[in-house]
């Protein structure tokens, strides 16, 4: 039987990579007197479920999809949570 | 009419597609056909231009989704049989999302949708794309428009790109000189436009098509598609 995952993926600019919108909004943090603020990075935040045999699973085609699509590996970098999706209140459960 | 026939791929959200069309067609008198996102029989064409734009809306990045459209498994075919493609702007975005092209596009370093006229040095003029200039030297001055066209890879994808000599162009200063001030979006060397190994396919964010006429105040763009004329007619 399958089971409904919800993942939440986030992707991010590679550390190598200048992120001037990253910066500018921090500068923006700064001159509101949020002082000590720093190594500001935006990323994106995609969140989706799936249904698959098991977790394994489910964590193996969200892999692909980051590869394939969700994420320019050149640039950016991703990593996602998966959590049981409860099939009576569909609310994600920790999986 | 020349036996050289183009095609020029249409997204949704292309908007540079009858420009390259005018120029090829109305000023070069090649057959040109427009070339829908779904179709994918593309075998009677010798040329395939990429325009500008922002297919599909630029969601998620550049050039992600058009990636995906039925006629780009068509045009990787059509390069990997040593065809010659050229991707202008959105079209060089798609071209690295594709895999044809190393590295990536991002975001211009001051943020800014950089729309002016720009200097760029020729570094090859031996491809299919370049070969009318073979004769020429010195600068050319092309528009670029773009938000997202800071050239980025990592550093030893640059490292290969540069001892494969497959750097086409590069922002320049009016004299020629390859300067930090004369970058204007913040590309890793200077690079504006690049090739693939095997230099049949290339991708540049300057807009030759949009100097092709001197209506518009440029003939300089008109040579990377007239050039090819020589070697095909």
């Amino acid at each position: 039987m399958t089971q409904t995952y919800q993942a939440q993926v986030y992707v991010t600019l590679r550390p190598s990579v200048l992120d001037p919108a990253g910066t500018a909004v921090q500068s923006g943090l700064t001159q509101l007197g949020f002082t000590g603020v720093d190594r500001l990075r935006i990323g994106k935040y995609i969140e989706l479920t799936i249904e698959a045999d098991d977790e394994a699973s489910a964590s193996q085609q969200i892999d692909a999809m980051c590869d394939r699509l969700l994420a320019n590996t050149t640039i950016e970098n991703y990593r996602f949570d998966l959590h049981v999706v409860n099939p009576n209140t569909s609310e994600a459960v920790s999986a | 009419m020349s036996g050289l026939k183009f095609g020029v791929i249409v997204f949704p959200g292309s908007n540079c597609s009858r420009d390259v069309a005018y120029v090829t067609r109305d000023r070069l008198g090649c057959e040109t056909r427009m070339v829908w996102h779904r179709e994918t029989d593309i075998h009677d064409l010798d040329v395939i231009v990429i325009p500008g734009g922002f297919s599909y809306g630029d969601y998620l990045r550049c050039g992600a989704i058009a990636q995906f459209s039925p006629v780009m498994r068509s045009v990787i075919d059509h390069a990997n049989q040593g065809k010659p493609v050229l991707g202008i702007c959105n079209g060089f975005q798609i071209l690295t999302e594709v895999g044809l092209l190393p590295g990536a596009l991002i975001r211009n370093r001051d943020l800014h949708f950089i729309c002016e006229t720009v200097s760029l040095t020729i570094e090859r003029r031996d491809l299919f794309w370049t070969q009318g200039y073979a004769t020429a030297d010195g600068v050319i001055s092309v528009p670029i428009a773009h938000g997202e066209g800071r050239y980025f890879a990592d550093a030893e994808q640059l490292q290969q790109i540069e001892a494969n000599n497959q750097v086409v162009f590069r922002y320049c200063d009016p004299s020629g000189v390859v300067t930090p001030d004369s970058n204007p979006n913040g590309s890793l060397d200077n690079i504006a436009g690049i090739c693939n190994a095997r230099g049949n396919v290339v991708g540049m964010m300057p807009h030759p098509e949009r100097a092709s006429d001197r209506l518009l105040g440029s003939e300089d763009g008109l040579a990377m598609f007239a050039g090819a004329l020589a070697v095909l007619a």
